[in-house]
């Protein structure tokens, strides 16, 4: 599972970095215009942690230059070079902490706090008996990560936020899984409810962050949130799949 | 001593507040948490978090007031409060008040010795000062 993340999380860099210049119109629309070049920093300074750790140069997760990664900084418990979950636990745990640095303002107290609970969560769920098994995990991490965005940010679906992707996206995630769906499955109908969560947002009127200062005027315009999410969301989801096609 | 934090979008706005606050109440710590690496507006939870340990330091015992310039910082305040200790969680105030004004009278109200929530009361005030004389021309 941390291969996945690992992958994920240069995924994701890249897709946002790909992104930049759209997120940051859409947050120039409604928002203060650097939605796109904060989140990317963000990213690119994870991708960069993940580089640097050597969390992919080692498929086993734990010998060579993979072990000497997690030698280094906040070494205590589960480097982000353990191969499984506990090292997934580890990695979005880092990737919270170096967004809560690098990107600033709500998003970064947003998704920061959002990685950093889905990688709490996967630390209790890791240890626990009986063992859960990926799909709960990672039904669990995304309600973690979706609850924490909710509790910090004093908000809910409807407002015209990041939520209005995520929330549809943890419900098909969880309705996938409850079916017993192949988790890449479960993780496309996630991005598909996002993608379709975000494109709701254009018709609404903003009623959080910067944008809710523009009232009715923030209508028509996707939220640049929602739309980051999706990306996040969607390339979680890629990275699935092409694991299980090889 | 009561101690200090300004949150800020711009270390520059931050600083320049922090040399009047040395000004009007040299004896009251002051820590800023504002801008990002490079010259990039905008606020950190991390530096937040960094300069709030400072500040708690600083204070000895006593409690630290953290003042911000707009509403878009509260969150990071919010998430580097909640990476304290709950005891030193006790300890760190925030208050709504006027970023420069408030600071001010914060300031002269810590140096003062009044306590935190004299020192509260204080920023609080500082919105129902006026910055204008009553005859001035409209």
């Amino acid at each position: 599972m941390s291969r996945l993340m690992a992958l994920w999380l240069l995924r994701a860099a890249a897709a946002v970095h790909e992104s930049r210049d759209w997120l940051t119109g859409l947050d120039a629309a409604i928002g203060d215009g650097d939605h796109g070049i904060n989140l990317d920093r963000g990213l690119a300074a994870v991708a960069q942690r993940i580089d640097a750790e050597g969390v992919l140069r080692d498929p086993g997760g734990g010998a060579g230059a993979g072990r000497a990664g997690a030698a280094g900084p906040a070494a205590a418990g589960p480097g982000v070079s353990d191969a499984g979950a506990a090292g997934a636990g580890a990695l979005l745990t880092m990737a919270g902490t170096t967004i809560l640095g690098s990107v600033g303002g709500a998003s970064g107290a947003l998704y920061g706090r959002a990685f950093l609970a889905a990688g709490r969560r996967i630390g209790e769920l890791t240890g626990a008996t009986p063992p859960s098994d990926d799909r709960a995990i990672a039904v669990e991490a995304f309600d973690a990560a979706v609850a924490a965005i909710s509790v910090l940010g004093r908000s809910a679906a409807g407002e015209k936020t990041m939520l209005d992707a995520l929330v549809p996206a943890a419900g098909a995630l969880r309705s996938g899984c409850a079916r017993g769906a192949p988790i890449a499955d479960c993780l496309e109908a996630a991005a598909e409810a996002a993608r379709r969560g975000a494109l709701d947002t254009i018709p609404m009127v903003a009623r959080k962050g910067r944008a809710s200062y523009l009232g009715e005027r923030s209508v028509g315009h996707q939220d640049p949130g929602a739309a980051s999410s999706v990306i996040l969301v969607s390339a979680l989801a890629d990275v699935a799949a092409n694991r299980r096609g090889g | 001593m009561i101690a200090m934090v300004l949150v800020a979008h711009s270390v520059e706005l931050a600083t320049g507040l922090r040399r009047m606050l040395a000004q009007a109440s040299p004896s009251v710590p002051v820590r800023i948490a504002a801008g990002m690496d490079g010259s990039r507006l905008g606020t950190s939870a991390l530096a937040v978090e960094k300069a709030l340990r400072s500040a708690l330091g600083d204070a000895g015992g006593d409690d630290v007031l953290v003042l911000l310039d707009l509403g878009s910082g509260a969150m990071a305040i919010e998430v580097a409060i909640e990476t304290l200790p709950p005891g030193d969680r006790a300890r760190v105030r925030v208050s709504g008040a006027p970023f420069v004004e408030g600071a001010i009278l914060a300031s002269v109200a810590a140096a003062a010795g009044a306590s935190i929530d004299g020192v509260l009361a204080a920023a609080a005030g500082s919105s129902a000062m006026p910055k204008l004389p009553d005859d001035w021309p409209r």
